[in-house]
């Protein structure tokens, strides 16, 4: 037992990021619960219903109801799928979703009330080019979509599938550019060092948050990553009308669940990195440093009730509209963003 | 440690490489072409060199792959279903011969490369190497011509697409 006891000791700092990491990957999935249940009781306020209310207090426990529903579902394969690559599709998705949450730091340095020798800073990891690894691996996530539309072998996920594609290329465009203006400014790629730029106050009450300095590129940025998502109102890959339910048509169970996750958790990451890039980060008023991680939630929140708020209140674009957009309008404003920006910087010498 | 993973991920990718030749699906080889990206790109990671391997996986797998699959799947590619004769694959007589010169020349290039390897190129890379900052700097001076053209032959090569598809379309 002393053993033991020593080697804990030892090395703290080993278990305190094996648990963060654990903790991320589980408050993760606890997000998306919590997700599911505000989309519906949200969208039953917009539309003037109860929403769920049976199951638990207010309908609380109702994610937990629809996690079991779908584990006892019937694990369903279309005849002519390919079997490998209809399996490795929905998990290709939820993997790359909380794969791009490891580099999104959510706290500033902690110790944890002196529990740990050095202070652990609040995030699983940070690299120096984190935010191109957040782009390269959510960019990875598109293949499990497309994969899922190919190996289903049924026409609606096919189409569903090409829609996608060419839906997140177009708009992977903007997403870029729009992040690319705010690292010209903070002249780092690490998100940590961003956030840290945001903190302190203009004239004792502005914060100095890049949204402020940076509307356009914030408006780009989160129009791009609702399309990223897949979101509404441009959720075609998905849309019902034509599509059935898209890439996922032929899916159920759990295969089924992992694309779900892979959205809320999509949705949580695009927010994450909105709140540090644009929204400084942990960073608020009235709350001490080591607390930061409650601003750093209340932010997020507030995005994603933004998301669910459009869902449900804006129609869905029509496709050539949706391409129309994003080429012709939504890529030219974030080009001209970017120099505008880079030509200041260059010009005041920051 | 460093070592291990370096064979690990070069076997990787030596391996996915011969599969998407070998593959007769041709979903499979872009997929496995993609597997081969990525462990190149680990392999830029052991070499300290992390925006590199993050810009192979944003360009190569994350945008050109896309459009790859794109392709495939548009076109519906089958999977080849017969043995291909040897005539069909290596032509006549004429291209074989010449394919074997040039196969024995390419033996010998890689052959010669080989021996000029010195310790002095595997050395430590450019310090900075890794810096997002310094690479940006690089391409925009000391390398600004090369990358204007480069950038421009992409464009003409893009007009040129857009160019001959458009032409089919119309007849």
């Amino acid at each position: 037992m002393e053993s033991i006891a020593g080697w804990v000791d030892a090395n703290r700092t080993l278990i305190a990021h094996l648990v963060l990491i654990g903790a991320v990957f589980f408050l993760l999935q606890i997000t998306a619960a919590v997700l599911v249940y505000m989309e519906r009781k949200v969208a039953a306020v917009i539309q003037q219903r109860h929403g769920p209310w049976l199951v638990g207090p207010r309908g609380l426990l109702q994610p937990l109801a629809d996690i079991l529903k779908l584990i006892m579902k019937e694990e369903l394969r279309p005849k002519g799928a390919d079997v490998a690559l209809f399996y490795l599709a929905p998990i290709l998705s939820a993997a790359a979703a909380f794969a791009a949450f490891s580099v999104v730091p959510f706290g500033a340095e902690t110790t944890l009330f002196g529990l740990l020798d050095e202070p652990l800073a609040l995030g699983i990891t940070d690299v120096n080019v984190a935010l191109l690894v957040i782009f390269a691996v959510t960019s990875m996530g598109v293949y499990g979509i497309v994969l899922a539309g190919w190996a289903s072998n049924s026409k609606y996920s096919l189409l569903g599938g090409l829609r996608s594609a060419a839906q997140m290329i177009s708009y992977e465009l903007s997403y870029g550019l729009g992040l690319a203006a705010v690292v010209i400014m903070a002249g780092s790629l690490s998100l940590r060092e961003i956030v840290g730029q945001q903190s302190g106050y203009w004239f004792g009450f502005i914060p100095q948050w890049y949204v402020f300095i940076q509307p356009v590129g914030f408006l780009v940025y989160m129009i791009a990553g609702v399309a990223e998502t897949n979101r509404a109102p441009f959720d075609f890959p998905e849309a019902e009308q034509e599509l059935v339910a898209g890439y996922h048509t032929e899916y159920s169970s759990m295969s089924f669940a992992l694309f779900f996750l892979a959205e809320y958790i999509n949705m949580a990451t695009v927010s994450a990195v909105a709140v540090s890039l644009f929204l400084g980060g942990w960073h608020g008023p009235f709350l001490p440093e080591w607390l930061g991680w409650i601003w750093f939630l209340v932010k997020v929140f507030a995005l994603l009730f933004f998301y669910i708020w459009m869902r449900w209140t804006l129609p869905r674009y029509r496709y050539d509209q949706l391409m129309e957009f994003g080429w012709k309008y939504l890529l030219p404003i974030a080009t001209v963003n970017l120099l505008v920006t880079a030509a200041i910087t260059i010009y005041m010498g920051w | 440690m460093d070592l291990i993973l370096f064979y690990v991920f070069g076997a990787v990718a030596v391996l996915a490489s011969i599969f998407v030749v070998g593959q007769r699906n041709p979903m499979y080889s872009v997929l496995l072409l993609i597997l081969s990206f990525g462990a190149l790109s680990a392999l830029y990671v052991l070499l300290d060199a992390p925006f590199v391997a993050v810009t192979q996986i944003i360009i190569y797998a994350g945008a050109i792959m896309v459009l790859f699959l794109f392709v495939v799947m548009l076109l519906n590619a089958q999977k080849e279903e017969k043995e291909a004769t040897a005539r069909q694959m290596f032509g006549g007589p004429g291209p074989r011969r010449f394919g074997a010169v040039l196969s024995v020349l390419l033996a010998a290039q890689l052959g010669w490369a080989l021996t000029q390897i010195r310790p002095a190129l595997m050395g430590d890379a450019a310090p900075g190497i890794s810096s997002v900052r310094e690479i940006g700097r690089r391409l925009f001076t000391d390398y600004a011509f090369a990358f204007e053209a480069t950038s421009l032959l992409i464009l003409v090569s893009m007009v040129g697409a857009v160019v001959l598809a458009g032409r089919r379309s119309e007849s």
